[in-house]
């Protein structure tokens, strides 16, 4: 089927009906949970009672909503420090990793992309676990051998970053290695031709180049922590991310403050949404 | 491992000997980063996992190697079940998923155009913009007793009193393709994009129906992009924890559900490494299975970037 092969009417009706109806089964989830944010009533469902902005800005039992919920005040900003440590860890190590791929030839090279690459195939529960039991183990080590209480490997905010980072970091390699890889390196030994270091010419010529691949790798890294949940569960300690104390009130069942929280958090990345479309504008307009 | 083997490109104007020194300097700088990285949160804790599922308690703090977690897992017929049907359900789900997506991704790819086809792409991945936690909370305020379709379904008069449609395998499969969806349209538009349309014209023109040409031309074509959506969407389904226990309530009998329990509620960590290695091997084996069955290779189809 082609427009330019003519179809029976149905057919062509039929098929853009469902086109359709599957772009509406997209959108009701997330409506329903957009709408009832703004109902006034204790529970997320109907009858419709009236518009309220209470779930957001209300501040009295039993109406209190998300700016004045402490637990999930407190797991937005941890969500935050996560996030943002996981995105700057990421493209971090992706970039180096990238040009680690890109530009250097080295034994076991195979070997090492495969395991680069397998963070992807470990399913994210399976990658939580085997680091809350590293690190617990190291811990209780240290603390048999030589008394040292190592907080740090204990569940909690630090690991969570952590084992956030182990799979987020391979695709942040990807992306900045997809645009590496089209870069003209004929640009970089112009730098050098005329008296740069190496390392200026890659300062000054290729990240440049790398920005928009920098920046949208980061928008995606820091989008895939917030949002994470499965390693996050294996490793939370008492400090919980957004995303568990989210689920820990939805299997009790709450009020609309989580269709509040959604709403926030569908803003939040539509913004993060529109950061990226510009940067990758931005780039195109530089590459030309 | 070993210095550069192409020492070629940068350092040009330098003398030789320095350039080879600072391209050897330069790799072991990009290299470090990347090996801490897998060998400190990949490769060593996974390994620590395999030893520990290997681990035996005779008594406090006493250990022996041995293969009993491994065997209690496969003697009780509840955790073989339960392995047997999230298998089951994730390889459903997966077909579901591409049966679905499939006429999407080729209308996105071939019958859309211009500004229509940049919009209905967009509108694909925007509920994957927001959390799968939100998604899935979506899903239950339409499904719960109190939620809209009970109540539609009663005032439509179609059923009596409120009705629970959570907790049942097929919220649990509703809720598993809404969320992989993106990963299945994602790759097969872009497989579908590459697709000639002079290709799909000649078979027309060669007396193919619609069909003839989706089996004979379409589908072959598209088939580097089925295995990586299917691949990924598999692997996202079987390593799914939220949504079955969420949709699918104490029922829903997951196998990472398993994992947890014993990892984080009995605490009991070498029997719960058992189960989360025979996780990963089982999801391992499916994909390399489908990868030998359909000829490709998996930096081919994840790596691509």
């Amino acid at each position: 089927m082609l427009p330019s092969i003519p179809a029976p009417r149905f057919v062509t009706f039929a098929y853009r009906a469902y086109v359709a109806l599957f772009f509406v089964y997209l959108a009701v989830p997330l409506v329903v949970v957009a709408v009832f944010a703004f109902n006034d009533s204790l529970y997320p469902s109907l009858p419709w009672k009236g518009f309220t902005l209470d779930w957001f800005f209300g501040a009295s039992a039993p109406k209190i909503g998300l700016f004045h919920d402490r637990a999930i005040l407190r797991g937005l900003v941890n969500s935050l420090l996560v996030a943002f440590a996981t995105t700057a860890a990421s493209v971090l190590v992706g970039t180096t990793t990238a040009f680690l791929f890109e530009r250097y030839d080295f034994r076991f090279k195979g070997l090492c992309y495969m395991l680069m690459l397998a963070p992807l195939v470990i399913p994210g529960v399976i990658l939580g676990i085997s680091i809350l039991a590293f690190s617990s183990q190291i811990a209780n080590a240290a603390d048999d051998a030589f008394g040292i209480e190592l907080n740090a490997l204990r569940p909690g905010l630090l690991l969570v970053a952590l084992g956030q980072f182990s799979f987020i970091a391979t695709i942040a390699t990807l992306v900045i290695s997809s645009r590496l890889r089209k870069f003209d390196r004929s640009l970089e030994e112009a730098a050098l031709n005329l008296g740069a270091s190496p390392f200026m010419a890659i300062v000054t010529v290729t990240l440049p180049y790398l920005a928009p691949a920098l920046i949208g790798s980061a928008l995606v890294a820091f989008l895939m922590s917030f949002e994470n949940f499965n390693t996050t569960l294996m490793l939370v300690g008492s400090d919980a991310p957004l995303t568990i104390t989210m689920f820990d009130r939805m299997k009790q069942g709450s009020t609309p403050v989580l269709n509040a929280v959604s709403v926030f958090l569908m803003l939040g990345s539509a913004l993060l949404g529109l950061v990226s479309v510009m940067a990758q504008r931005g780039g195109r307009g530089a590459a030309e | 491992m070993n210095a550069p083997l192409n020492p070629a490109a940068s350092g040009a104007s330098a003398p030789r000997e320095e350039g080879a020194a600072a391209r050897r300097l330069s790799f072991i700088l990009v290299f470090a980063p990347f090996a801490l990285w897998i060998a400190l949160v990949i490769l060593v804790p996974q390994l620590n996992l395999f030893f520990l599922s290997l681990r035996e308690k005779v008594g406090p703090q006493v250990y022996v190697l041995g293969p009993r977690n491994y065997t209690e897992l496969f003697g009780e017929s509840v955790y073989v079940l339960t392995l047997v049907r999230t298998v089951v359900m994730s390889l459903l789900a997966t077909f579901a998923t591409l049966i679905i997506g499939f006429p999407i991704a080729y209308y996105i790819a071939k019958i859309a155009r211009g500004r229509a086809r940049t919009l209905l792409f967009m509108s694909c991945l925007l509920p994957f913009w927001v959390s799968e936690l939100v998604r899935v909370f979506g899903w239950m305020l339409i499904l719960r007793e109190t939620g809209l379709l009970s109540r539609l379904l009663q005032g439509l008069g179609l059923v009596d009193g409120p009705v629970e449609l959570l907790y049942n395998d097929v919220a649990v499969m509703v809720g598993l393709i809404y969320t992989s969806m993106l990963f299945m349209v994602v790759p097969l538009v872009s497989t579908l994009d590459s697709l000639d349309d002079a290709l799909v014209e000649a078979g027309y023109d060669l007396g193919g129906n619609g069909l003839v040409v989706l089996w004979e031309i379409v589908i072959p074509h598209a088939k580097p992009g089925i295995v990586a959506g299917a691949i990924i969407v598999f692997m996202l389904n079987l390593g799914n924890y939220l949504t079955p226990t969420l949709l699918g309530g104490k029922n829903s009998q997951w196998f990472t559900a398993q994992i947890y329990s014993q990892f984080i509620t009995r605490f009991n960590w070498e029997s719960g490494s058992a189960f989360g290695f025979v996780l990963l091997v089982t999801s391992s084996l499916i994909v390399w299975l489908a990868l030998r069955a359909s000829g490709q290779t998996l930096s081919g189809t994840i790596g691509k970037g």
